[in-house]
């Protein structure tokens, strides 16, 4: 043993430069001479070498854990990253595509006409289903109270434009993507978006009647886009009995409800969406239907006027193939991009609320 | 926009391990990269783990002498990180192919398998170490990694002098070279 320590020690020196002329002249002349030798000092240069590495690899390590703490004790990074958006007016549909299967006449600032493609979408019987769409007449009272609210409303919004309808719509991208009923925007030219009493401008990307399904996209300067969304939007579907929530604007502030699947299928069977206990209002419409891991699981869509309390809802899995479909027709959205990661699935539900409730946005539709 | 000039100084200090450029990169591109990972099936921890491991291989390829910088320090972490994540759910069997994110990115094929080369080869090194035993496993570990002199190690581990201290660390290190060489000859 000792001996070993003896010729590590002198195979250091010679790897260290740091033998004296003839003490290395004779080293080398034992290194060509003693096999053995030779294979000790190739052997310790290699391990050396490594040893090296490892240490300053270790010694990296080290740093990055130091400073990310650091970073997250200061809050520079952390784990719950959100940039505070508010949300702001006024809307849009500027922009109208073919796709959208919408005749549509645009003069200066305004007007599509949908209103007769929305019946198509309605599943069935029209009398018994009620569109959960606010009611015009209860949102030009409201108006007066968010007049006095937002100052921004009165430059942002179009002039002569009348309230056509308003309900729910929450963000799917958050770059500015929002999701929402298609039949809230019927006989709408345009659309502004509020939350947090900030108004914001909409344009219209892609309408879908008979999933009664619609994109819009908020532009507007004011707009910060989030870095990521709270929830996630699943495609698993949902099992009877499980427990589910929402938010939406029944009136001009947001609403949480809270309630259970009932059904599988909607209104007569329709495979398209689910029955819910849930009592939703006029305005919840567009919402989003959340389980408890806080995953979007639906669109709050239509209200079955008899029974209290049962709600319908558009599966999650429609947003996804709706936004296949917006990917195939036109390349420029190439970039949305759902959520799949729920950030909020261990936080209890009035973190949760809180964190979802600046992504959920009241719509109003003007023509 | 960082200038060219700014950007090699911070190589260069991350090239020293040194804690301010790290903080600078850090604070430049994390937020970026876990944004990416959650929203692509991660979790905070694979985004603090996948982070890191660009860090490494950033440090790693600004140590070569040829170094030379091709691209922005930000496109080449977005790249290693992409790849780094595409791999790590291939493994685990989670691509659903709706990855999305960083269009801007370049290959960083070759370097990655440098750097995969030389974590395998840190493993071995860490699997030796941690077959080693107390109390040569802290003593190598001071000595080589922490850079304590030999003064402090034969005070902080109780030798009565330097010497001795001296002595016992290369009686460890030969153990280690045993247990570092032996993992070749099994095949590893």
């Amino acid at each position: 043993m000792m001996d070993d320590i003896q010729l590590i020690q002198t195979i250091e020196r010679y790897l260290e430069g740091k033998m004296q002329p003839e003490e290395k002249a004779f080293f080398e002349l034992q290194r060509k001479n003693v096999p053995e030798i030779d294979q000790m000092v190739v052997e310790h240069s290699m391990f050396s070498h490594q040893m090296e590495d490892f240490a300053a690899n270790q010694r990296l390590k080290h740093n990055l854990h130091e400073v990310h703490n650091k970073l997250i004790q200061e809050g520079t990074i952390g784990e719950s990253i959100q940039q505070n958006t508010k949300a702001k007016i006024v809307l849009l549909w500027n922009k109208y595509r073919k796709v959208t299967a919408i005749a549509a006449v645009v003069s200066g600032a305004m007007a599509l006409a949908i209103s007769g493609l929305v019946s198509f979408f309605a599943p069935t019987n029209k009398q018994a289903i009620q569109q959960l769409g606010q009611e015009v007449e209860k949102l030009k009272q409201g108006q007066r109270y968010q007049g006095n609210k937002i100052n921004e409303v009165v430059s942002k919004m179009p002039v002569n434009a009348d309230v056509r309808g308003g309900g729910t719509g929450f963000l799917i991208d958050g770059k500015g993507y929002l999701i929402t009923n298609a039949h809230i925007l019927k006989d709408a030219a345009f659309a502004n978006v509020y939350n947090n009493g900030k108004e914001y401008k909409t344009k219209l990307v892609y309408i879908d009647v008979t999933k009664d399904l619609a994109v819009l996209k908020i532009d507007d300067k004011d707009f910060t886009p989030f870095k990521s969304l709270p929830y996630a939007i699943t495609k698993h579907s949902i099992e009877l009995g499980e427990e589910i929530f929402t938010l939406g604007y029944p009136k001009n502030e947001i609403v949480y409800n809270a309630g259970y699947l009932s059904a599988k299928t909607g209104y007569a069977g329709d495979t398209l969406s689910c029955q819910i206990q849930l009592s939703a209002n006029p305005g919840n419409s567009g919402g989003p239907l959340l389980n408890k891991k806080g995953e979007v699981v639906g669109v709050i869509s239509t209200k079955e006027r008899q029974a209290d309390g049962v709600t319908f809802a558009i599966t999650s899995k429609y947003i996804y193939s709706l936004i296949d479909d917006i990917k195939k027709l036109d390349t420029s959205y190439q970039r949305i991009k759902l959520p799949a990661y729920s950030s909020i699935k261990n936080t209890d539900r009035v973190n949760q609320i809180k964190q979802i409730e600046d992504c959920v946005y009241m719509i109003k539709a003007y023509n | 926009m960082k200038s060219e000039v700014n950007e090699q100084a911070l190589l260069k200090g991350l090239a020293e391990n040194d804690k301010k450029a790290i903080e600078v990169i850090y604070k430049d591109n994390f937020n970026i990269i876990q944004n990416y990972i959650l929203n692509n099936n991660g979790s905070y921890d694979d985004a603090r783990d996948i982070f890191q491991e660009a860090m490494i291989a950033l440090y790693e390829k600004a140590q070569t002498e040829s170094f030379v910088l091709t691209c922005k320090i930000n496109t080449y972490i977005y790249s290693v990180c992409k790849r780094l994540w595409l791999k790590r759910l291939h493994q685990i069997d989670k691509y659903h192919n709706q990855i999305d994110g960083f269009e801007e990115t370049i290959q960083v094929e070759e370097d990655l398998e440098i750097h995969e080369k030389r974590n395998m080869d840190f493993a071995m090194m860490e699997r030796a170490m941690n077959s080693l035993g107390e109390p040569c496993r802290s003593l190598i570990e001071s000595f080589y990694i922490k850079k304590v002199n030999m003064q402090d190690l034969a005070k902080q581990f109780g030798y009565t002098n330097a010497d001795n201290a001296k002595t016992q660390k290369y009686k460890c290190l030969v153990r280690l070279k045993k247990l570092f060489f032996a993992q070749y000859n099994i095949g590893e």
